[in-house]
């Protein structure tokens, strides 16, 4: 089922939480809300789950408009950050709470909780259905929370910051797990995070917010590639910004008028003779610094007043270079 | 864990010379007298059957005033006590549980000031407060009645339990509530099911809370209650009047008995992550 958005608005007193969002998220997709903390990307899921009432706009899931549905009514599971597992409730309990509700016959429940608990992995835990969330890991809380979701087979799937608080190692792999889960149900999925990286490698597609508007949103490797602003440009990746221009010839000359944006990977360092390929933006600075990072290199190469970085997969030359970067990878803004 | 290795030295508790040895002592030395000195007192008074001055122990010792326990008045007051305090609880909680749930969640308007207001009675002097609201009693013949000590009790009674039980609902996270209400469970069921359960260890330490002060309660029911309604506190009192050291004494002590056993149980009920929420606006 597909969800819309309309020229939704919240406002919190002088704070304008949403500032008229416009947007869809398509059905059997999973699509990534991703932007920093303040931009509005847990109130437009809290608005989508029925906890927040928009000051204006409408909100539809497929041909439904549930803008004032009770969040009951709506259809729309959600996975809490903090998992908001119930203590006092055994896992069996605690995914068997909204069959009751339903009204599932006994046996049925019984055969949907370990369905679900089959679906995140969890079954084969001896004994998991019997214990309390309290002992359990992180990561296997995180999977009852997921499983507590998909047990009522809800159209739409809603996950606020799902993984943040797991550390690094289980993220990764709970993180494929929920994109496997996903594509195993066809669930259309809207999934809140403040990490560029995690939204990119689990979305069908990205919507990048920033002071409570869309700031971009489309194929992760599309807004990666083609970012609309300096905002999406830096947010998205390890980004140099340049106060800069380039003349004609691709030379990049420093100048208050301008932004340059270019990312680390993107430069190769030469040497100050070579000649700059055409079809290339290149300026001339000096390594000040190279940190080894395992994958590869990154260089700090003072240019005029700035320092940028630049990734190597080889050693890098110290001293004077010249950065050469593809004219296609260069986003050039002027500045207002 | 090596289980073979030499047991490795107590990181704590580990005296730091001899000063700070005495200090310590000194110091429990304090906390013991504090303590123990007065209750070994009223242990003492409560077994003189002969005690003139100046000796410094009773010449004749036995337990003739226990044995004033299994006689009437005093049992009778007990009872009267503890049916008082029981009706006192359950009232409070009834009351307390809403007010102090819509408090903890900012859904009551006004809620922080209906806080205050409950917390006024205690901002004043006991005494006048209790004494303009016999004159309030009297009126209405409420004088002298069950009805009017519950009441009186219920002032001071509402503060322990809305105080403790706002906190205690603030300690829930709103996210537990929503998965609920998300799942599709109506704000009752969840209020029913998720809420209140969590909440209980809270409640059973707040009713404690609220049971102990009315059993201890003495001004508001002498002034109200007095001379029909006499609890244990009231009973002691006038015993003491008469010069009854003894009775006063066993009183006391008979008094003590509840309330140490509850605030025990109490301890293991409020939990450390309540008292973090406690006495917010």
């Amino acid at each position: 089922m597909d969800v819309r958005v309309e020229d939704l608005t919240k406002r919190y007193g002088q704070v304008t939480a949403l500032d008229g969002v416009s947007q869809a998220f398509p059905s059997g997709a999973l699509t990534a809300v991703v932007g920093p903390s303040g931009c509005g990307k847990t109130t437009l899921l809290r608005c989508l789950a029925g906890f927040v009432a928009p000051d204006r706009g409408r909100l539809w899931m497929g041909d439904r408009d549930v803008t004032y549905t009770q969040p009951q009514s709506r259809d729309a599971a959600m996975v809490f950050q903090s998992y908001a597992l119930w203590p006092h409730m055994t896992v069996f309990e605690n995914l068997a709470f909204a069959l009751r509700l339903r009204k599932v016959p006994r046996r049925d429940i019984e055969q949907r909780v370990r369905e679900a608990l089959d679906l995140v992995e969890l079954d084969r835990v001896p004994g998991i259905g019997e214990r309390r969330p309290r002992q359990l890991s992180g990561g296997q809380q995180q999977r009852v929370a997921l499983a507590r979701a998909i047990v009522v087979r809800p159209q739409v799937l809603l996950l606020d910051e799902p993984l943040s608080n797991l550390d690094a190692k289980i993220r990764h792999r709970v993180r494929v797990e929920i994109r496997a889960l996903q594509r195993r149900t066809g669930i259309t999925a809207i999934y809140v995070t403040h990490d560029q990286e995690e939204a990119m490698s689990i979305a069908d597609m990205v919507v990048v917010m920033e002071g409570g508007r869309v700031a971009q949103a489309g194929r992760p490797e599309e807004v990666y590639a083609q970012p609309k602003s300096p905002f999406v440009a830096e947010f998205l990746g390890s980004t140099n910004v340049l106060a800069a221009v380039m003349d004609p010839d691709g030379r990049i000359l420093p100048s208050a008028a301008g932004s340059l944006i270019f990312r680390a990977e993107d430069i190769r360092l030469a040497s100050p003779q070579e000649p700059a390929p055409a079809g290339s933006a290149w300026v001339d600075g000096e390594v000040v610094d190279v940190l080894f990072l395992g994958a590869g290199y990154r260089a700090y190469v003072r240019v005029g007043e700035e320092v940028i970085m630049a990734d190597h997969r080889t050693p890098m030359p110290r001293g004077a270079v010249r950065a050469v970067i593809p004219l296609e990878k260069v986003f050039a803004f002027s500045r207002d | 864990m090596n289980a073979t290795g030499p047991p490795a030295p107590s990181l704590r508790g580990r005296p730091r010379g001899l000063p700070a040895l005495a200090l310590r002592a000194a110091l429990v030395a304090v906390l013991l007298a504090a303590i123990v000195g007065p209750l070994a007192g009223l242990v003492l008074w409560s077994v003189a059957e002969r005690w003139h001055w100046p000796a410094v122990l009773p010449q004749q010792v036995g337990l003739k005033y226990w044995a004033r326990i299994t006689q009437g008045d005093l049992l009778a007051a007990l009872t009267r006590g503890v049916a008082i305090a029981s009706v006192t609880t359950v009232a409070a909680l009834v009351a307390a549980i809403p007010v102090s749930y819509g408090a903890a969640r900012a859904r009551l308007p006004l809620g922080p000031v209906l806080l205050m207001l409950f917390l006024l009675p205690q901002a004043f002097p006991q005494l006048p407060v209790f004494a303009s609201a016999a004159v309030l009693f009297y009126r209405w013949n409420l004088a002298g009645t069950y009805a009017g000590v519950v009441l009186i009790h219920l002032v001071g009674g509402l503060v322990y339990a809305v105080w403790t039980m706002t906190a205690v609902f603030r300690a829930i996270g709103e996210d537990i509530e929503e998965a609920a209400i998300n799942l599709g469970a109506s704000v009752t069921r969840t209020f029913f099911r998720i809420s209140l359960p969590l909440a209980l260890p809270g409640v059973v330490a707040s009713s404690i809370l609220v049971f102990i002060y009315s059993l201890d309660e003495f001004t508001g029911t002498l002034l109200v209650g007095a001379p029909y309604v006499t609890t244990l506190p009231v009973y002691m009192y006038t015993a003491s009047l008469g010069y009854e050291l003894q009775i006063a004494s066993v009183t006391a002590l008979v008094l003590m008995v509840p309330g140490v056993l509850l605030l025990v149980l109490m301890e293991r009920f409020l939990r450390a992550e309540y008292l973090a929420f406690f006495g917010r606006l």
